[in-house]
């Protein structure tokens, strides 16, 4: 029994850290994606709460919590309050597999991979409940395009994980950033290009990202599965949000990028900076491209992507068996 | 070979647009900001001139506080949102000496002059909280008597505070003229180009 309780102090250390973790990231991707979205339309994004606006998401936060939780009529109460909660709760679970470094690893697992890749779905769940429950045709409408979408999406998106896993033999994190080297030459992504392609398509696909952020499309669906949602409601899909985004970009940057191992001084610090990259990758191509149609969406991804990961996973399935 | 290009080449080709438009806004990124820090900096003149805000009477040029209108209504009657009321003048009264001459006349069969109505407006209301600024009443107005203005630090907490009398803000610029005399008298001529 006591063999167990070192475990279980790291364990409960982990899962705070990556609860704080979580929240701080939250809090700087939305000043983030606010002040690059203004400096992208040559305005200076938030600006007045703090110097150059730097508190203006901790201020945004306390008005969320301030508000009124509204249950709109005909809402099944349940089913409307557990989405949010739904949607937010795996994501603490999905940073602990993540090798921030040798040592700063939340939860050392052989199917670290698959861990996340399994309860990064529950998101889809949380958006059908959120959209089926709130009573609202725009919910139900986003909730339909989330689930579509999310399916959809996850395909390829496996399939080009799957070709990283056949050519590393592995599923655990570690041993995967173990198996890159520390200069950009040695990582998977000069291997596997057409993997990490898919890859970043899929991941705005599956983060219901602009360009396909058709579920909560403001311009056609008000606000899809989170029309009725006030304040922290809201607020939590919107922090699972860029939760999975982090996850998401986490993952890239270990199969793709080398992880924590840099040319210089290998360390968590250059697992942040592969990570933000790619985040600031994705906010970027948010402030760039417009949201495709629902019927475009689903070709790229049936049309191209499956396709391209279908044949990208078969070759590497040949390659390593020669 | 064509269905090949049409169908594969030709996407694979135009995703090379992606890059473009990260470039254009990664160019726009990298630029200096245009946007103005309202409370503490304001707006500099040459950027008003073409500020399209509330519309705003147009003053003769010899009587700046008198203006070009002539109350014939094809603001009023173009205007979708109907928030101008125009009011014309009434014709003055004739004196008892004009009357007299008049009656005189009526009874020798001449032609009657009566006094005419003075052509310029009695009243010019104009409801800013209707007003979608379509410019119509600008496009239809025959003495090009209506223009844009440039005052936009208005703001109003009551929707009444938005009912504007044109007249008195023209007879009101009309004071201030003189104290920036080059520029106001530039600012109409510009405007009456544009209309």
């Amino acid at each position: 029994m006591n063999a167990y309780i070192p475990q279980l102090i790291h364990l409960i250390i982990a899962i705070v850290a990556c609860m704080l973790w979580l929240a701080l990231n939250a809090l700087l991707l939305v000043y983030c994606e606010r002040k690059f979205a203004g400096h992208i339309q040559r305005r200076p994004g938030p600006f007045e709460v703090g110097p150059h606006g730097i508190l203006q998401p901790l201020i945004d936060g306390v008005k969320l919590m301030c508000k009124q939780l509204v249950t709109p009529d005909g809402a099944d109460p349940y089913l409307y309050w557990l989405a949010p909660m739904l949607s937010m709760l795996p994501v603490m679970l999905l940073y602990m597999p993540i090798p921030y470094g040798p040592v700063l690893t939340g939860l050392e697992v052989n199917l670290g991979l698959l861990l996340i890749l399994a309860f990064s779905g529950f998101n889809v769940l949380a958006l059908l409940l959120a959209g089926w429950g709130s009573n609202n045709k725009w919910g139900i409408l986003g909730a339909a395009r989330a689930v579509a979408q999310s399916v959809a999406y996850e395909i390829p998106l496996l399939l080009s994980v799957l070709a990283i896993a056949f050519m590393t033999g592995t599923l655990n994190m570690s041993e995967i950033t173990a198996q890159q080297g520390a200069w950009p030459w040695q990582w998977n992504v000069v291997t596997q290009p057409l993997a990490f392609i898919v890859f970043m398509v899929s991941m705005f696909g599956e983060t219901n990202r602009a360009p396909f952020d058709l579920a909560e499309a403001e311009s056609e669906l008000t606000a899809g599965f989170h029309t009725e949602y006030s304040s922290m409601g809201f607020g939590l899909f919107f922090m699972a949000e860029y939760g999975y985004m982090v996850v998401i970009c986490s993952v890239c940057s270990v199969l793709f990028l080398g992880g924590f191992k840099g040319p210089i001084m290998d360390g968590w610090w250059w697992m942040l900076l592969k990570t933000y990259a790619l985040l600031f990758v994705m906010i970027w191509a948010r402030w760039t491209f417009p949201r495709v149609r629902f019927d475009q969406l689903l070709n790229i991804n049936w049309k191209w992507l499956l396709p391209l990961a279908t044949f990208n996973l078969l070759a590497t399935a040949f390659i390593m068996k020669l | 070979m064509n269905a090949f290009r049409k169908h594969i080449l030709q996407p694979i080709i135009d995703c090379w647009s992606l890059f473009v438009g990260f470039g254009v806004t990664g160019k726009y990124f990298c630029n200096k900001l245009v946007t103005v820090h309202y409370p503490r900096q304001t707006v500099e003149e040459e950027n008003l001139d073409t500020y399209g805000g509330h519309i705003e009477l147009v003053g003769k040029p010899k009587d700046p506080a008198m203006p070009k209108c002539i109350s014939c209504m094809m603001c009023v009657t173009n205007c979708p949102s109907k928030c101008l009321t125009v009011v014309k003048q009434k014709p003055p009264k004739p004196t008892p000496e004009q009357e007299k001459a008049m009656k005189e006349a009526e009874e020798k069969g001449e032609k009657v002059s009566k006094p005419k109505a003075p052509k310029n407006p009695a009243k010019f209301i104009y409801d800013y909280s209707l007003c979608s600024l379509c410019g119509t009443c600008i496009e239809n107005c025959p003495t090009k008597s209506l223009r844009y203005s440039s005052n936009f630090y208005w703001v109003a907490s009551d929707r009444k505070e938005l009912k504007l009398d044109l007249l008195a803000r023209l007879r009101e610029q009309a004071k201030s003229m003189p104290a920036s005399a080059p520029k106001a008298e530039a600012k109409p001529a510009k405007a009456e180009k544009e209309a």
